[in-house]
C-alpha cells in the first residue's frame, strides 16, 4: 500500500480508489469500451446486412474468418469489460468485506464461465463441427 | 444525473441479460437445427422480443453515454449547457437507433 507517502505519480495512485486497484482497472475499462465501440457497431451490422437469421446463415458467417475472429475477441473483450463494469457497481454498493469478496468472486466464476462456453460454441461452428 | 445512473444499470443489464443472451444464441447455433429453432421460437415470443429491444435499447444508450463519458473524461463538456444537452442526445439517440434496428430487422423476417 502506498497510500500517502509516494512521491511519484504511479505510487500515488496505486492501492487507492474503492477497487484498491488505483488507475489500472480504470483505464482498462476505457480501453476495453474503445474496442467494443468498434467491435459492437460490427456485431450490430453484420446482423443487419446477413440476409437472413436462419441457423444456416449464421454458421456460414461464422465459420469464415470475417465473422469468427471479430466474434472472438467480441466475446473475450465483452466479458472483460463486463465484469470491469460490474465490479464497480458491487464495489460501490456492497461495503462489507465478505460479502464484496463473495459477490466478486460469483461474478468472476459467470463471466469466466460464459465466456469459455461461448468460444466452445464459436469454435465448433468456425472449425466447421456443426452441420 | 439521469444517464449517469442509466449507463450503470444499462451496464449490468448488458452484463447478464446481454451476455447471457448471446452465449446461448452461440450456443444454440453450435447444438444445430433444432436447439436454434427453440432459441428463435423464444426470441419470437412477445415477452423474448421486449427482452431482446430491451436489451438493444441497454446497447445504444449505453454505447452512447459511454462515447459521452469519454470525452468527459478528457476534461471537455463539463458545462452546464453541452452537458444537459449532451445526455438529452444519448436518449434520443438510442431510441432512433433502437426503432431503425427493429423496423428493419422485423421487415427482413416477414
Amino acid at each position: 500500500m502506498s497510500v500517502g507517502k509516494s512521491s511519484t505519480p504511479l505510487g500515488k495512485v496505486r492501492g487507492l480508489g474503492s477497487a484498491q486497484h488505483g488507475g489500472e482497472h480504470w483505464l482498462t475499462e476505457r480501453v476495453t469500451s474503445i474496442a467494443l465501440l468498434l467491435l459492437g457497431t460490427w456485431l450490430i451490422a453484420s446482423l443487419l446486412l446477413l440476409p437472413k437469421l436462419d441457423q444456416r446463415t449464421m454458421v456460414e458467417w461464422l465459420r469464415a474468418p470475417s465473422g469468427a475472429v471479430p466474434m472472438a475477441l467480441f466475446i473475450v473483450v465483452g466479458f472483460r469489460h463486463a465484469l470491469d463494469g460490474v465490479k464497480v457497481v458491487i464495489d460501490d454498493y456492497v461495503h462489507e468485506g465478505g460479502s464484496r469478496f463473495a459477490w466478486h468472486t460469483l461474478m468472476l466464476f459467470l463471466a469466466v464461465g460464459g465466456a469459455a462456453l461461448a468460444l466452445y460454441s464459436l469454435a465448433r461452428i468456425a472449425f466447421g463441427a456443426v452441420a | 444525473m439521469a444517464a449517469s445512473i442509466v449507463h450503470r444499470a444499462s451496464g449490468v443489464a448488458l452484463s447478464i441479460g446481454g451476455l447471457g443472451v448471446l452465449t446461448w444464441w452461440l450456443f444454440a447455433i453450435a447444438s444445430g437445427a433444432d436447439a436454434y429453432a427453440t432459441f428463435t421460437k423464444a426470441a419470437m415470443h412477445p415477452l423474448g422480443l421486449l427482452v431482446l429491444v430491451g436489451l438493444t435499447w441497454s446497447f445504444f444508450q449505453h454505447l452512447l453515454t459511454g462515447i459521452r463519458h469519454l470525452i468527459m473524461d478528457t476534461g471537455a463538456a463539463f458545462e452546464l449547457g453541452i452537458n444537459k444537452t449532451s445526455a438529452v442526445l444519448t436518449f434520443v439517440g438510442s431510441l432512433v437507433l433502437t426503432a431503425a434496428v427493429w423496423f428493419y430487422l422485423l421487415g427482413v423476417a416477414k
